[in-house]
């Protein structure tokens, strides 16, 4: 009992700092309905079974803990990429620094301002999906933030777009709280990919909601920023239609505290869902992938590839799971989480799980944790590559079934080079 | 070249002497051969002088051109030219063969103070050079060793060698798992690289290998010793009548 009244009490506290944005009668309903999953929930504790490898106290106490400014001598990302760039500053739209919300194919709106339209396709989505990837697993920050969110992009898909949008986050205020919302629905056919970087604010609580119809391609590529001291929780819930594509990658290279959860329903059949990330952490580094995939279709193809280098004391959180429904016949599950030590304070703590309720899937899953292959470290060196540069070879090596998720060969190389950037500037 | 004195290694882990004094002379332009029974310390001989963790020398030195070599890295020592061609190349999975050969060019360039080879010139060196190894393009771009047959391994070895152009080369036994065809092709690798300004040193189990690249002179090494020296007949002379009757001779 004391728990849950210590639950009730650090939800009312956050709580009480928050307000409901108004405007709009569809997007204050699905506000309301997320706040009364908030209240019913409370906001996570140490003592969740969802939460026990990583400490949820600095996401839900009142005000975010300062976060130090980024570096500025470290490069962005994405920059050779021709895109429709949106920018937000501690979750404040920058109207200047972004592009005209149009392109050929897509409608694009702001969540600030879309209360007072009437977007029914947004009604059908924003805090939809959210809400149906509350079970069987609780993810109360995610309902925090379809209640609270300031801001966020709408985006409607009906052709292919001609370039990436790019959501940009800058960070500028070392105790900015930033509450991002996205909503998207690819439509039938259609094909989208989006692009996110940077640190977003010192706390960034960042949802976003995808909606894949039947035969459409969702691509996400996603670096999350520089500044090592932001802390953020962010919440993909994608539903994947019939022959679609669903495929998101993420970088993730620095950030005292990253709790990234994805949660994919795959709805139709013959459908496609490749969820994968790259984590480099150094130090005061905590980096959570919690995946949730469910198939709910036949013939339906998943993968989820998690790759960690952990050092000076990093720790590396993985819980992975794969739903096959019943039903849900020819499914092919692949779930892979593995880390790289370099040394002996770094820790991983993976939990794979399978859930089968189908007889004919394939379905395989792997957790590894290791050293670097000192006999390998050594032929390196011995054809005359110094020891750092053959490290960072062996890394490159280790994260490469990750990055190899990225289906566009030039923002893999973007997501390389800067990958490479960042090892050779943390050279011991 | 390459002056070994006196050296006495130990495991690093157990109290174990593997190598009980070794004197070597490799000079310039030479090829010495090191012939020996198996647990006779010729490829401890190879990672110490390569600079493998795990030994520990407690007397005696090893200098190439005058330069203390225990004293450096691993890379400083491929810098400095020297080269081991591994009994085990090493798979590495993720790397690309391309990659590794370049980065390792240019590393070692960088390390003597010369110009890094650009990525054209070093396309045109390299497809030549695989190209006399009978390596093709696709073995370039693949993952090094991974899925390469054993005597793929080998010939990449010999390609590694000749794009690094060592002053020093040990040959550690390279003839391991070839067949007669794959053994003359890294043979003739090697030999087209015999030059007088560089030194070779090989080890190996048998005497066939010496038939394809001739040595100058020969050693056999017994019980972390060198305990005999000759000429090309003395691998003649193991290859007829065994190492039983060499080690009876010096004991």
């Amino acid at each position: 009992m004391a728990a849950l009244a210590r639950k009730a009490d650090v939800t009312a506290d956050r709580l009480a700092v928050l307000d409901l944005p108004q405007g709009g009668k569809w997007a204050t309903e699905a506000r309301q309905a997320a706040l009364a999953r908030v209240n019913a929930m409370g906001l996570p504790g140490r003592r969740d079974e969802y939460w026990k490898y990583t400490d949820p106290t600095n996401l839900t106490v009142p005000e975010a803990p300062p976060a130090a400014l980024f570096d500025p001598r470290e490069t962005p990302v994405f920059d050779d990429t021709e895109r429709l760039q949106i920018v937000f500053v501690d979750g404040v739209f920058d109207a200047e620094a972004s592009d005209d919300l149009e392109m050929a194919g897509l409608e694009i709106s702001r969540l600030a301002e879309a209360g007072g339209h009437d977007i029914h396709w947004a009604k059908d989505v924003y805090g939809v999906l959210e809400a149906s990837g509350q079970a069987p697993v609780e993810r109360p920050l995610a309902a925090l933030n379809t209640a609270y969110a300031t801001d966020g992009v709408l985006i409607r898909v009906t052709g292919k777009a001609a370039k990436p949008v790019s959501l940009m986050y800058l960070h500028k205020s070392e105790t900015s709280d930033a509450i991002l919302h996205h909503t998207i629905r690819v439509e039938k056919g259609a094909d989208l990919t989006i692009l996110e970087n940077g640190p977003a604010a010192a706390r960034f609580n960042k949802c976003m909601e995808v909606d894949v119809a039947d035969g459409a391609a969702f691509h996400h590529i996603r670096v999350q920023g520089r500044d090592h001291e932001r802390r953020a929780a962010t919440h993909i819930f994608a539903r994947v239609g019939a022959a679609a594509t669903f495929k998101s990658f993420t970088l993730t290279v620095n950030g005292r505290l990253t709790r990234n959860e994805a949660v994919i329903e795959i709805v139709g059949d013959e459908a496609v869902a490749h969820i994968a990330g790259a984590s480099v952490g150094d130090g005061d580094f905590h980096h959570d992938d919690t995946v949730f995939v469910t198939h709910d279709a036949v013939n339906c193809e998943s993968r989820q590839v998690f790759k960690k280098v952990l050092r000076n004391g990093a720790t590396g959180v993985f819980q992975g799971k794969i739903l096959v429904k019943e039903g849900a016949q020819k499914t092919d599950g692949y779930q892979i989480s593995q880390s790289l030590l370099l040394d002996e304070d770094s820790q991983f703590l993976a939990k794979p799980e399978l859930e089968i309720y189908a007889d004919d899937v394939i379905c395989s899953h792997g957790s590894t944790s290791g050293a670097i292959d000192e006999t390998a470290l050594f032929y390196l060196r011995s054809r005359g590559v110094p020891e750092a540069a053959a490290t960072d070879l062996l890394v490159l090596a280790f994260l490469a079934e990750a990055l190899d998720e990225i289906e566009d060969e030039g923002l893999r190389e973007g997501i390389l080079a800067h990958l490479e950037g960042w090892l050779a500037r943390r050279r011991r | 070249m390459l002056e070994i004195k006196n050296l006495h290694v130990k495991l690093e882990e157990e109290d174990k002497a593997i190598l009980k004094g070794v004197d070597l002379t490799v000079e310039a332009g030479k090829v010495h051969a090191i012939m020996g029974p198996n647990g006779s310390g010729k490829s401890t001989l190879s990672y110490v002088l390569s600079g493998r963790d795990g030994y520990v020398v407690t007397e005696g030195a090893a200098h190439l051109e005058g330069e203390d070599l225990l004293e450096m890295e691993p890379e400083e020592r491929a810098a400095a030219g020297l080269f081991l061609a591994f009994q085990y190349p090493v798979e590495i999975p993720g790397v690309g063969n391309m990659t590794f050969l370049r980065t390792a060019v240019n590393a070692q360039r960088k390390a003597r103070g010369e110009e890094e080879m650009s990525a054209a010139d070093f396309l045109k060196v390299i497809r030549a050079k695989a190209k006399e190894l009978n390596i093709d393009a696709e073995m370039l771009k693949r993952p090094v060793n991974v899925g390469f047959s054993g005597g793929e391994k080998k010939r990449n070895e010999i390609l590694q060698m000749a794009m690094l152009e060592p002053k020093m080369c040990i040959l550690d036994e390279t003839d391991s798992g070839l067949d007669v065809d794959a053994m003359r092709l890294v043979a003739d690798g090697v030999n087209a690289l015999r030059d007088a300004g560089r030194g070779f040193l090989v080890i190996t189990h048998y005497q066939r290998l010496l038939d394809h690249i001739k040595p100058d002179v020969v050693h056999i090494m017994a019980d972390g010793r060198i305990v005999k020296t000759g000429g090309p007949d003395l691998a003649l002379e193991v290859e007829n009548n065994g190492y039983a009757d060499i080690l009876a001779e010096v004991a």
